[in-house]
């Protein structure tokens, strides 16, 4: 996935989209994310000062929800679905193996709404149903 | 010519694009609509062909079978080796009651036309007609409850919220749908999204409020992006805005994206959410109907509850409740998950059994090994053995069986499951889930997986087990929500249902 380079003028850019919205502290996190594929920590001044929230605030935010991260995110994203209802057509084992093989890009998840055609797995922001590593493999390309 | 390909992500998730593309590639002068998914989903990607006598089906189609179907004349509804017939003859969906799911499947779901030809907005203009006190009166009457877990009447909580007064209320519509072996609300907001809108409309019209808010989880991509689209198209056409549908009420809907939490379907941690906050859950009193978002009168109903008022409104109350047993009015959407033959949506009346559903719709397991446990309800849902499966599906009966429905979801496991697992990773998820507001909770699920996994391993196993259900009796009583609270359910269910499990001996 493509996203720009952080800078403090983009980030305020952005940030001002938001001036309007009601309780804005998380939808300018995961715009940050959005924009520049991770939080910078230099943002939680940013967003702080901005809408005159504490940085405890804002930290408090960032830190509670396992969307956001704080460091750049690898090439490709392989999110793996390891509820139950994958779990119960073998997402452990596919789990081993994907993670052997793909490493640092893989994270697990808690279901895509695809339990019928389980296991289920987003590559790079596509949803793949009956995932196995081929697939997986294919997918990424 | 008219070709249906879904376009639901379940279906694009088994190659529905590149069957679409490779429709198009053929013969570029058919139109394909992307349409939502029927719910067979074992069927998908599921090819329909509009023909004179009807909609014949295709099932399941692949990239490498579409030259075939061009050959074999499926666009006349010629014969091939996956012909299913005409669709509304395949007896998986022939018999089911489709009230809510009506139009899913059937419509191209960012058609207005198509949503009018088919029902759509008659709820809307039924309830512009009538006092928020007679509109409140039907859903109330219609026994409709809370589809999202906790099965609180509808009618009752519109009721309250009606009667605060306040210079501004909210609808917020829950579409976190964070239960694994759940996907009914994702599968209406891309099958159906006008209906959820239209359920919105009216219950903002029933109680007053002008601002609505989806809070859609971030895992559901194609939903969100279907839905907006759906709310600028109402919007264009005055259906939202300052005047819905020319009347004196305003109306707007806004989405709010989840960030991967599931504790933020509980609905005050949603609220928290909303306002951009940590997602920690708020006690009760006040009441979200009373003080909610931003301190508002707000109502919180689930996707499903919310969709299904717009067809009460226009056939009734009495239509609606007709259907179903005892306490548990109307129709549910089950959802058949995990390792199933034949998975997706089944709705019907409350009421049929947990063996109809998992094997005359289900026909048993993926793997086609013996079928050992169900878990219904979600993460927070008990684990049932075939020795429950004559249990009637309705809120009462699983309750009274030791379990609950939830939002209906049905995972099903096959005999290589291992319940003393199962139990681990229910205390695991709440770990990683808790909100972290209270000790058992917070503390407790962590020192739950330790102790099961110390059963596993066979150490002290009888005091463990004493240790463990003590442990789960202080969560299910010191916890503010359920999700401390009811992740006891699948453990302790497990290790009734399944005590062989729970040995500590290597299976
Ligand atoms: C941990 C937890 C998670 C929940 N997740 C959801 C959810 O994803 N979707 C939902 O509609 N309700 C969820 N609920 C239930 C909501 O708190 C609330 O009861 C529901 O949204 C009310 O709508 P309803 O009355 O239409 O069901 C959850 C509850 C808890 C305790
Ligand atoms: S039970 Fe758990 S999730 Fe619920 S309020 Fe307490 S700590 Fe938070």
């Amino acid at each position: 996935m493509k996203y720009s380079p952080f800078s403090q003028e983009a980030a305020l850019g952005l940030l001002a989209s938001l001036r309007e919205e009601k309780g804005p502290v998380l939808m300018a996190l995961q715009l940050m994310q959005s924009e520049f594929g991770y939080v910078d920590k230099a943002c939680v001044e940013l967003i702080a000062n901005f809408f005159n929230k504490s940085r405890a605030d804002v930290h408090g935010v960032l830190t509670f929800y396992h969307d956001l991260r704080t460091m750049p995110p690898t090439e490709h994203q392989i999110s793996l679905c390891v509820a139950e209802a994958c779990q119960a057509v073998g997402a452990r084992e596919l789990e081993l193996a994907v993670k052997n093989k793909f490493g640092d890009e893989v994270q697990n998840a808690y279901c895509f709404g695809n339990c019928a055609l389980g296991p289920a797995v987003m590559v790079d922001g596509k949803l793949i149903g009956r995932a196995s590593l081929e697939k997986i493999s294919a997918a990424r390309l | 010519m008219k070709v249906f390909v879904p376009g639901d992500s379940a279906a694009i998730s088994v190659g529905a694009d590149d069957v679409a593309a490779a429709i198009t590639k053929i013969d570029s002068s058919i139109e394909i609509i992307r349409n939502g998914s029927r719910g067979a989903l074992w069927l998908e990607t599921l090819v329909e062909v509009e023909t004179p006598s009807g909609r014949i089906a295709y099932g399941p189609v692949t990239v490498q079978d579409v030259s075939s179907l061009f050959e074999a004349d499926f666009l006349h509804g010629g014969s091939h080796a996956l012909s299913l017939g005409k669709t509304d003859e395949i007896s998986w969906l022939a018999n089911q009651d489709r009230v809510t799911f009506a139009r899913v499947g059937i419509i191209d779901p960012l058609s207005l036309d198509a949503y009018c030809a088919h029902g759509g907005l008659l709820g809307l203009r039924k309830a512009l007609e009538l006092s928020s006190q007679a509109l409140i009166d039907e859903v109330t009457d219609s026994g409709l409850r809370g589809r999202g877990g906790a099965a609180f009447p509808a009618g009752i909580k519109w009721r309250t919220a009606a009667q605060a007064t306040s210079d501004q209320k909210y609808i917020c519509c829950n579409a976190d749908e964070g239960d694994s072996g759940t996907f009914a609300d994702r599968m209406l907001i891309e099958g159906d999204p006008f209906t959820l809108i239209e359920g919105m409309t009216i219950a903002a019209i029933a109680v007053g409020a002008t601002e609505g808010i989806v809070y859609l989880r971030s895992e559901y991509p194609y939903a969100i992006a279907i839905l907006q689209k759906a709310i600028d198209i109402a919007r264009a056409d005055s259906w939202l805005g300052k005047s819905v549908l020319g009347s004196a009420h305003s109306f707007d809907i806004q989405i709010r994206v989840g960030a991967g939490s599931y504790v933020c379907g509980e609905e005050t941690a949603m609220l928290e959410s909303i306002e951009g906050k940590r997602g920690v859950v708020r006690a009760k009193p006040p009441l979200p109907a009373i003080e909610g978002l931003f301190g508002k009168p707000t109502i919180i109903n689930n996707v499903l509850t919310l969709a299904t008022v717009p067809m009460i409104l226009a056939e009734g109350a009495a239509v609606y409740k007709a259907r179903g047993v005892g306490r548990s009015l109307g129709t549910q959407v089950f959802q058949l998950a995990g390792n199933i033959a034949r998975g997706g949506i089944v709705e019907t009346a409350f009421g049929i059994t947990l063996k109809e559903l998992i094997n005359t719709y289900g026909g048993g397991t993926l793997t086609g090994r013996p079928l050992r446990a169900v878990q219904i309800g979600g993460p927070l849902g008990a684990y049932f053995s075939t020795a429950q499966f004559e249990t009637s599906m309705d809120y009462e009966s699983l309750i009274a069986a030791g379990g609950m429905l939830g939002h209906g979801g049905i995972v099903v496991f096959d005999d290589t499951v291992d319940l003393a697992v199962q139990a681990k990773f229910a205390m695991e998820f709440c770990a990683i889930e808790s909100c972290g507001k209270c000790t058992p909770c917070r503390i407790g699920s962590t020192r739950g997986a330790e102790t099961i996994d110390l059963i596993i391993q066979g150490v002290r196993v009888y005091e463990n087990k004493r240790l463990l259900l003590d442990l789960c009796e202080v969560m299910t009583d010191g916890s503010l929500c359920a999700m401390g609270g009811l992740t006891p359910m699948p453990v302790k269910s497990a290790m009734i249902n399944f005590s062989s499990d729970f040995t500590g001996a290597a299976r």
